[in-house]
């Protein structure tokens, strides 16, 4: 086995996978109990990416059209780290979203908004040796959707990350400070535990701001991490 | 100690599957080994399919060895095999993975794995990724592997990717009722 297992999380930190505020779930979670495994070297490791592949242009999502996109620029940066604070480095961060006007440059998005030829919503970079990352982007409109009547998304960015094993995949949504419509939003609200949910919040941040240009938000993310000593599997 | 960030759903609307990032084919031509294809489907609780899903899968090359620095193993590794995939669904709810057999992996204690693969499942209607394990039918593996051995012996071939032709296995995913796929807590 190579290294220390992965804890496991805490019951209210991930939503459920049954949330009846949020009708998507109703048809797509298992009925049976999930079976308790011990972690192999099959979960203890996982996709490595090649920084060949990622260039420092898929991190502005500003310059993918002959123009520039239409909306407030930001500035997204943070830092990935497991939960005992160590950064992880090298590692993949995907985001996608909607464009100012709360419409995706998606198949299937048929939202009554305006496209923005000039953004394509989505980007990908690198965390660096302190486990840093930093994107460019436009601020995503709020958009309506058909979990109940007169139902809207806060405005969000969707995060990708996968860190350094197949344990360690996270996918998440960041969400910004202030919004109206966090109260009223179930998939927001699946996270049981309140700091939970302020967790997913990104903090504006003058000092990332670049003056004249793009207004700056932290958004921090931890991913699971691996007990101090090796230890047998608990359930092995 | 640091509190996780929570998942949130990846909703029906992903871009993910950018560049070489590697969509569905987890083998390229080099790879070494036996190329096998494993067409799936996803379908919910009513039995319809589920065109916004995202499946992805992680295995050894054919050796036995994970092209990943925590694997120590003194196995080869395969330059040309990263062993990791991810299909999106079509509007059928099917997806369709080029990759290679697994070799065989250590176990709990002394034990060596089946061949196998590790899965998730990402979708509009999922708040939490699900996770599961695809075994290849008629391997005779199967019956030593330690962790078939804990999922109920009627539930286990739901793991089972069946034959469909000499290199071709055909895979439900099914997330919920009747032969529900065993979804694991890792
Ligand atoms: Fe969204």
């Amino acid at each position: 086995m190579p290294g220390a297992n992965y804890r496991r999380p805490r019951d209210d930190i991930h939503p459920p996978l049954d949330f009846p505020g949020y009708r998507g779930t109703s048809l797509r979670h298992p009925r049976q109990p999930l079976v308790i495994v011990p972690q192999t070297i099959s979960e203890l490791t996982g996709p490595v990416y090649g920084h060949a592949s990622v260039t420092d242009g898929d991190r502005d999502l500003t310059n993918r059209g002959r123009g520039e996109p239409i909306g407030e620029r930001i500035i997204v940066e943070g830092r990935v780290i497991d939960e005992d604070g160590r950064p992880v480095r090298d590692s993949l961060v995907e985001l996608w979203q909607a464009n100012a006007a709360g419409r995706y440059a998606h198949r299937v998005d048929r939202h009554d908004a305006p496209l923005d030829p000039n953004f394509t919503g989505a980007g990908r970079a690198m965390t660096d040796a302190e486990g840093n990352y930093r994107f460019l982007t436009i601020k995503p409109g709020a958009y309506p959707w058909l979990n109940h009547s007169n139902a809207w998304r806060p405005a969000h960015i969707h995060f990708s990350l996968w860190g350094p094993s197949f344990l360690t995949r996270l996918v998440t949504q960041m969400y910004f400070p202030g919004d109206p419509l966090l109260a009223l939003d179930p998939i927001y609200n699946s996270v049981p535990d309140p700091r939970g949910r302020e967790r997913l919040i990104a903090n504006f941040d003058l000092s990332l701001t670049e003056p004249e240009r793009a207004l700056g938000y932290r958004f921090d993310i931890v991913l699971r991490g691996r007990h101090a000593t090796p230890m047998e599997a608990r359930h092995g | 100690m640091a509190e996780l960030t929570p998942f949130q759903t990846v909703g029906p609307f992903f871009a993910i599957c950018l560049g070489e990032s590697g969509c569905a084919r987890v083998a390229t031509e080099h790879a070494i080994g036996r190329r096998i294809t494993i067409d799936g489907t996803v379908s919910d609780g009513a039995g319809a399919a589920i065109p916004d899903a995202l499946v992805e899968i992680w295995q050894a090359n054919a050796a036995g060895r994970y092209a990943h620095p925590d694997d120590h193993q003194a196995k080869p590794l395969d330059p040309n095999f990263t062993g990791y995939g991810r299909a999106p669904t079509d509007d059928e709810g099917r997806f369709s993975i080029e990759t290679i057999m697994p070799g065989r992996v250590p176990g709990p204690g002394d034990s060596l794995q089946a061949p196998h693969l590790v899965l998730g499942i990402l979708a509009r209607g999922i708040l939490t990724r699900l996770v599961t394990r695809v075994y290849f039918d008629g391997e005779p593996s199967n019956a030593d592997d330690a962790i078939l051995a804990l999922v109920p012996a009627d539930r286990r071939a739901t793991l089972l990717a069946r034959r469909a032709g000499d290199d071709a296995y055909e895979l439900d995913l099914v997330l919920q009722g009747h032969n529900e796929t065993v979804f694991f807590d890792v």
